[in-house]
């Protein structure tokens, strides 16, 4: 009896001799490394040159060091300052001391340019009093305000303290049209300088808009391509995905030669006499255009998941439903519509994450009303040069469309996304 | 076209028909633009917009100038006679024969470095004992979700630091990231329908991993790298926006200087290098669609 017992506890060995739980751990393990090893290099290569530049960007989007790295000593002073009491001499003779070498070393403006970010109307305020720096004689406090009074407004010296903090929320608080300021936290911007929130709205406006107007297009379409026999189908499939791999510049300069003023609709209208010759209709450069253009270009993103969910769901159903006596319009809302909500589902997240995002378009189409957040992201990163308001801005649209990828993933499943 | 039930009531009937002509309609709008910018194209004046001759279809009216400003566009000498030192002129200083060039280029090395990385790690992707499975595919994907100008924007603050901006290569590795998420999910598309016992046979018949690879997934995963690589090489080739932020004028895209085109100097030149395009892409659709096709008489699937 004991002899059994001990039989059965001796693990089960492989033909080697090893336990035979090892051996398959170690076989899982080889595999294992091997599905890893398999995947690393892209993983790595998404990581360094997509995943990596991102974060670089973001980071830039709450730090800062513009104003710390160039006025050292003024920073000193400023982090110890409370914000609210007058300035002291000791600031204005650090003031001094850093004004005479950045201009030396020609770096006043890049301070000074992130101090306007903050502060706007002060970029010549330090441009000027640098030049007379080393002309400035103790006591500091007078002889700097005397070459330029602006330096006894103490709103000056606090956004110099917000601008030396490196660490600042300060530009997803102007990104949100908002200020942080030393003593209140968060303020609201004025009324007519707030434009970044409404620009959000448009945004999610626009797409929204662009989503339910190719929902309405798409849907029909997508219905017809799933019950026509097969051979038809195919053929009207072409019309679909054409344009799906035709390049996007192409559509949209298609739809600059037949949406502006003296292009193809217009002179249909005319000459079919809906309109007058002088009273063509503004279709391009505004908001109009960037949907047309948008809707035009999305749509196949939302036929194709509409098709393959519609493509399996068998037409019995239907026939079922009407044999049961239902009309023809309570049988497709009833019955088959709810079918297609997976469909709807996924070409519609699709459509509106693409949207959100979308700059080429609304840059060559949309005039002035027309553009959408990207495009004041492009602004700050090439014209204005105010990278981290870029980032900052970057950051909340990045967001924005995490949680619906995410969305997406837990509702479809990235695996599940089909390509043409 | 599908016959009618002959219990069809006069409602459904003219239903049918409505609904037709509205489908109709929308087909009309998916394919209204590639259509106009065809003769367009054609058009001898300079203008973006039908004229009274080209109504007329009269003949004077249409010329192939448009096409011939593609290659003579930035040449040095474009009125010299035909000869090789002329097609030499339009070779090196040519600004759409340049952008053509560098389109090719950089997208043909982008779509390799993308379909070698992405169909490695759609086959790493495809076994069960990936760890972290989920999540390292949603950030292999993720470059097709973010929006364009994030990712152009972050490239360009990294890559200038890097001193990748302004290069070919930094161009292509955007390029490429930018089209590996194809490739996943096209040759992941493939492997799913993959019947594990094909590897198992083939190893237990004395084949090495490396054989077995070649010999019996390849060829069957070969039509989802193919058409993941076109994919790739179309959104290179259609990619602006991390052109617009990475490339000098030296590295400028045929979409590139459509954009410029669009921007600054609106020419029919345009409207013929997107004729061409759309040649293009009419290839690649079919392209695609043989592949669609020999891919499904493989797995013995017959398209009823």
């Amino acid at each position: 009896m004991a002899d059994s017992q001990t039989a059965s506890l001796e693990p089960i060995t492989a033909a080697d001799g090893t336990p035979l739980k090892k051996k398959l751990a170690q076989a899982l393990f080889r595999s294992r490394v091997r599905a890893v090893s398999l995947v690393v290099p892209l993983f790595a290569f998404v990581m360094a040159s997509f995943v990596i530049p991102i974060l670089a960007l973001m980071w830039q989007g709450v730090y800062n060091d513009r104003f710390s790295s160039h006025m050292p000593n003024l920073t000193e002073q400023l982090t110890v300052w409370d914000g609210l009491t007058e300035p002291n001499e000791k600031m204005y003779e650090a003031l001094v001391a850093d004004l005479e070498t950045a201009r030396a070393d020609r770096t006043i403006g890049r301070a000074a340019t992130r101090v306007n970010q903050e502060f706007p109307g002060t970029r010549s305020l330090f441009t000027s009093t640098a030049r007379k720096a080393k002309k400035l004689k103790p006591p500091f406090k007078e002889s700097v305000i005397k070459a330029n009074k602006k330096w006894s407004n103490i709103e000056v010296w606090q956004a110099m303290k917000i601008t030396s903090q490196d660490l600042t929320p300060g530009f997803y608080a102007t990104a949100l049209d908002g200020r942080y300021t030393v003593d209140q936290g968060f303020v609201r911007q004025d009324e007519n300088r707030q434009i970044y929130v409404k620009l959000f709205w448009r945004t999610m406006l626009i797409s929204a808009t662009v989503m339910g107007l190719c929902l309405l297009l798409g849907y029909p379409v997508a219905y017809l391509l799933a019950t026509l026999p097969l051979r038809a189908s195919n053929l009207l499939m072409i019309m679909v995905l054409l344009p799906f791999w035709t390049s996007l510049l192409v559509r949209t300069t298609a739809w600059i030669a037949i949406l502006q003023s003296q292009g193809v609709i217009n002179d249909l209208m005319v000459f079919v006499g809906i309109t007058a010759d002088d009273a063509r209709f503004s279709l391009i450069y505004n908001m109009t255009g960037t949907i047309i253009a948008m809707t035009h270009i999305l749509l196949p993103f939302m036929i194709l998941p509409l098709y393959s969910v519609m493509k399996t769901i068998p037409p019995s159903y239907m026939r079922a439903a009407r044999s049961l006596g239902a009309t023809p319009t309570m049988a497709f809302i009833k019955v088959y519509m709810p079918q297609t909500i997976p469909g709807i589902g996924a070409g519609g997240l699709l459509v509106f994450i693409l949207a959100i995002g979308y700059y080429i378009t609304p840059a060559l189409v949309g005039g002035q009303d027309g553009q959408l957040i990207s495009n004041m992201i492009a602004y700050h990163m090439q014209k204005s040069l105010n990278w981290s308001l870029a980032a900052a801005l970057g950051g909340i649209l990045l967001a924005g469309v995490l949680v619906l990828y995410w969305a997406y993933d837990k509702v479809i499943g990235i695996d599940n996304m089909k390509l043409g | 076209m599908a016959k009618l039930p002959p219990y069809t009531s006069t409602g459904e009937y003219i239903w049918h028909y409505v609904y037709r002509s509205i489908c109709g309609l929308i087909f009309l709008f998916l394919i209204m633009p590639i259509i106009v910018v065809l003769p367009l194209s054609f058009n001898v004046e300079p203008y973006f917009s039908f004229t009274k001759g080209m109504l007329n279809f009269d003949p004077t009216a249409y010329s192939l100038r448009w096409y011939e400003d593609i290659l003579r566009n930035g040449m040095k000498a474009p009125d010299a006679p035909f000869d090789w030192a002329w097609l030499a002129d339009t070779w090196n200083n040519g600004q759409w024969i340049r952008a053509i060039r560098n389109s090719f280029f950089i997208g043909i090395c982008a779509t390799l470095l993308s379909t070698a990385l992405g169909t490695l790690a759609a086959i790493g992707l495809s076994r069960s004992e990936m760890p972290y499975r989920r999540l390292v595919m949603s950030i292999l994907i993720s470059p097709m979700i973010v929006p364009l100008i994030i990712t152009a924007a972050g490239m360009f603050y990294f890559y200038s630091q890097v001193h990748l901006s302004q290069t070919y290569l930094g161009v292509i590795m955007a390029h490429a990231v930018l089209g590996t998420p194809f490739v996943i999910i096209t040759v992941t598309a493939t492997l799913v329908g993959f019947d594990k016992s094909l590897v198992r046979a083939s190893q237990s018949l004395g084949a090495g991993a490396v054989t077995t690879f070649r010999k019996v997934q390849m060829p069957l995963i070969i039509p989802g790298v193919i058409s993941g690589g076109l994919f790739a090489f179309i959104t290179s080739f259609d990619e602006v926006v991390a052109v617009l932020f990475l490339a000098s004028p030296e590295q400028r895209t045929i979409p590139r200087q459509m954009w410029s085109g669009i921007r600054e100097q609106i020419s029919p030149t345009i409207l013929a290098v997107a004729t061409l395009l759309v040649i293009l892409s009419i290839i690649l659709l079919t392209v695609l669609e043989l592949l669609r096709r020999r891919s499904e008489r493989l797995r013995g699937i017959t398209s009823s």
